[in-house]
């Protein structure tokens, strides 16, 4: 714990105040709650029949579609921007000045655009193209949500990589050469896997942005879970009145379950790293998650930025060694 | 630790919400209220679907090849163009959809509905997404620009929706200061914009949520056309109400390719037959007719 | 090139509107991210736990989750008459506090040990080390990932024009719906976002120098 850094354990006054502050601090939370509940079922949001729809088997049959096809898009997207996120990284890092400049030109642009206008031009351009394509029904609206996803987050976790590779020390680079590996084995063999290793928290991260993400697949009627919810609370009706309330409490837990697991996954996969005892520490180590800055937006759009970012990531861990 | 101990409650949550199958089966929520008053509601009609059309139409080949037609529709509007929990979809354009659907040589089981919201419907016809929609679609010239139209099937006009209790909103001209709610490119929208009401514009993507913002006293009306309007009202009949004065014309057609003039005379034709032997009255009567407002004849099909 | 000189006024409201709601929402997001910031390293456990409810909340929804959170249950809560402009900022806000708060406590982790140490022999109260030791040397740990918060920022406002507030990427949907080719709309909207965006990184790279100058 790093706070406890910042404070004496109490004395006999200090636990009295603490004491003071924890009984008037829990309270005003406390009251915040039944303040909330309280207005809430006061308008009759906790009626039985409001939660009484979960009972249904359409509307559970709804949620579980729009949890499958969330899951679907993020696997997809998850995988394809890992890949092309490698790819940018390794073409930014390139030493041939057309490929990195291309490359960095690719992802600065899509970084700096909001996600939302992505998608919605992907798919207008989809659907001029389907023919050539060859979509058929639902699925332009689905490629242009996973390739939308693939292109913004694959910019974001080059960044990261890219972040992760300068900070290899330039001794084991050069040792690479002088052993006389080439340049395509440096990268491959040497500069991604530690990369990997060390940004490992951070790219996990972005993947639970990625997955949060698909739910901005409403702007193309892409139906995803926080779709399907808006439809059912727009169509059901209870005592005249829609279960607003009931839907978004009942989808919004989904959606931070499903994010917590994906981020104790990060937790998990970096203990096991530190576990492991190969000569590198992970670089986050200290506080994983909160790798800073690539947690939503990856990054500025400018170079220097990402050098920050590293130094910040890299900051606890380095301190150590 | 404590991570691990979220982690366990996030994958019992997501394991418990996935497998959640069971439950009873049915709509959720009440049935819609029958205003017949206990007379037996009317019947939808059945279409006796063409055998072996063939018409020139480079839409309808291709959905003579898929073996089935894609409808653009709304979900979120009752009587009109709804969708339930089952995925059943009803209501008066769906029966239009049915209809059309016939007389292409389309039974209803090979149309496939598609939802298509307001701000996406140019993009979704013109690019072909959609092989055919109907979704309150107000014929106008701007639109025509863009997407080709069957019809007039049906006259709305623009109306106002308030809550029960609020008398002081009688009609268009009595919304100075007051907040209106529409989505966002919709043709009331544009005319309550107008310097002359006064009112402030709120756009939102879906009338049910205007609807659910009125309910929630955040606007203080919604506004679009009153075939929509009423459907809200019937559903609510406690705490909304429709103010009666329609101030637009609002012409429904069937909107489609631009390009497609055969697909155009076919389905305008499909509407004449319709209108004729009976089958309109009776869609109508077992959906729009059921939200309160009593039949009036068609406007006259018009030809471009 | 004619898109944007016909309809000039649009894009300006549109771009206005994104720089006003981002400046009011990464506001917001500072103050709200540095008191929970404070909340989740303080001595008391109520706090402390409330702080770390607040950060998994708002950083694991959805955020057009909670723009359907202000638009239709805090309504119900606090009472009406929020103009949408103000659910955009609370949306907004509050999920981006969230990240700033946890940029905040680890640049608190990046300070060296021995400095909270010497605070404390000094005879230093928590919020006194805080305010006087800890934070002001946070800041310059903190300076980068907060701009990149920013810029995420800057873009998730987007998802405010669908919901009744006038911004870019309104105006995107409003021309395309009006059946003006996509690519050009496109490429002029991202060339307003990418404006913003420089500006802010640029403003946050003078602050680092700034800072840096300082030490």
């Amino acid at each position: 714990m790093s706070s406890s850094v910042l404070y004496d354990a109490p004395g006999p006054k200090a636990r009295v105040r603490n004491r003071f502050f924890s009984v008037a601090g829990s309270l005003l939370v406390v009251s915040l709650v039944v303040f909330v509940v309280y207005r809430l079922a006061d308008q009759g949001h906790f009626a039985p029949e409001m939660w009484d729809i979960f009972n249904n088997a359409g509307v559970r049959a709804n949620i579980r579609d729009g949890i499958l096809s969330t899951l679907q898009v993020f696997a997809v997207a998850a995988v394809l921007s890992l890949v092309l996120g490698v790819l940018l990284a390794v073409a930014r890092l390139s030493e041939h000045r057309a490929v990195s400049a291309l490359a960095t030109g690719f992802i600065e642009l899509f970084r700096a655009v909001p996600l939302l206008i992505t998608i919605y031009a992907m798919w207008v351009l989809f659907l001029t193209y389907k023919e050539n394509l060859g979509f058929i029904g639902e699925s332009s609206a689905y490629w242009a949500l996973v390739i939308g996803l693939t292109i913004y987050n694959a910019c974001v976790q080059a960044e990261v990589l890219r972040a992760g590779v300068n900070a290899v020390p330039k001794g084991q680079v050069e040792a690479a050469y002088a052993l006389g590996l080439r340049k395509s084995q440096v990268m491959t063999m040497l500069l991604l896997p530690q990369a990997v290793r060390s940004m490992l928290p951070t790219i996990i991260s972005q993947l639970v942005v990625t997955l949060k993400d698909t739910s901005l697949g409403y702007i193309i009627t892409y139906a995803e879970l926080l779709y399907a919810a808006r439809t059912m609370a727009n169509n059901i009706i209870v005592n005249d009145d829609n279960p607003y309330v009931p839907v978004v409490i009942v989808v919004g837990a989904v959606y931070v379950a499903m994010c917590l697991a994906l981020s104790s996954l990060a937790t998990w996969i970096e203990k096991r790293g530190r576990r492991a005892k190969t000569g590198i520490t992970p670089a986050a180590a200290a506080e994983p998650l909160e790798a800073p800055g690539v947690l939503d937006a990856g990054g500025g759009p400018l170079g220097p930025h990402v050098e920050g970012e590293a130094g910040g990531a890299e900051g606890p861990g380095g301190k150590k060694n | 630790m404590k991570l691990r101990k979220t982690a366990a409650v996030a994958i019992a949550v997501l394991a418990l919400t996935a497998t959640a199958c069971g439950g009873e089966s049915g709509t959720a929520g009440d049935k819609p209220k029958d205003p017949a008053g206990g007379k037996e509601a009317p019947k939808l009609p059945t279409y006796t679907v063409a055998k072996d059309v063939k018409l020139d139409s480079p839409v309808l080949k291709k959905a003579q090849q898929a073996g089935k037609i894609v409808f653009g529709a709304k979900n979120d509007q009752p009587y009109l163009g709804f969708e339930d929990t089952d995925g059943k979809r009803s209501g008066f354009d769906i029966e239009i959809a049915k209809m059309v659907a016939a007389d292409l040589g389309f039974s209803p089981d090979q149309i496939t509905f598609k939802t298509v919201d307001s701000g996406v419907r140019e993009t979704t016809i013109s690019k072909g997404d959609v092989d055919l929609y109907v979704g309150t679609y107000t014929i106008n010239d701007e639109r025509k620009k863009q997407v080709g139209f069957a019809g007039p099937y049906f006259m709305a006009g623009a109306d106002l929706l308030v809550r029960k209790d609020d008398s002081s909103i009688t009609g268009p001209d009595s919304l100075k200061g007051k907040k209106v709610c529409s989505i966002v490119g919709s043709t009331p929208l544009q005319e309550i914009k107008k310097p002359k009401y006064g009112a402030k514009a709120i756009e939102l993507s879906k009338y049910s949520e205007c609807v659910q913002q009125l309910i929630n006293n955040e606007v203080d009306a919604v506004t679009t056309d009153d075939a929509i309007l009423k459907g809200y009202a019937a559903q609510r009949p406690t705490k909304l109400k429709v103010v009666g004065k329609p101030f637009t014309k609002e012409p429904y057609g069937i909107g489609m390719s631009k390009d497609d003039k055969v697909l155009r005379e076919a389905v305008t034709k499909a509407v004449e037959a319709h209108i004729k032997n009976g089958d309109y009255k009776k869609a109508y009567d077992a959906t729009l007719g059921l939200s309160g407002s009593p039949f009036t004849e068609p406007p006259a099909l018009e030809r471009y | 090139m004619n898109v944007l000189l016909d309809h000039l006024p649009e894009f300006r409201d549109g771009f206005i509107g994104t720089v006003l709601l981002t400046a009011a929402s990464a506001l917001l997001a500072m103050v709200l991210g540095v008191v929970m910031a404070g909340f989740r390293v303080s001595p008391v456990p109520p706090l402390r736990f409330f702080g770390a409810a607040w950060v998994t909340l708002f950083r694991n929804t959805p955020l057009t989750l909670l723009f359907l959170v202000a638009w239709f249950v805090v309504p119900a809560v606090f009472g009406t008459g929020m103009n949408p402009w103000t659910k955009a900022l609370l949306a907004l806000g509050f999920y981006t506090s969230a990240f700033v708060c946890e940029a905040v406590r680890s640049g608190v982790s990046t300070v060296p040990l021995g400095q909270a140490e010497a605070a404390r022999s000094l005879g230093m109260t928590f919020s006194q080390t805080l305010r006087l030791i800890v934070l002001p040397q946070a800041t310059r740990t903190v300076v980068p990932p907060l701009s990149s918060i920013f810029i995420a920022l800057t873009k998730n406002s987007a998802i405010a024009g669908a919901f009744s507030v006038t911004e870019l990427f309104g105006v995107q949907k409003l021309l395309s719906d009006k059946g003006f080719a996509i690519a050009p709309i496109f490429l002029w909207v991202a060339l307003a976002y990418l404006v913003i965006t420089f500006s802010i990184s640029g403003l946050f790279r003078l602050l680092e120098r700034r800072l840096e100058v300082a030490r």
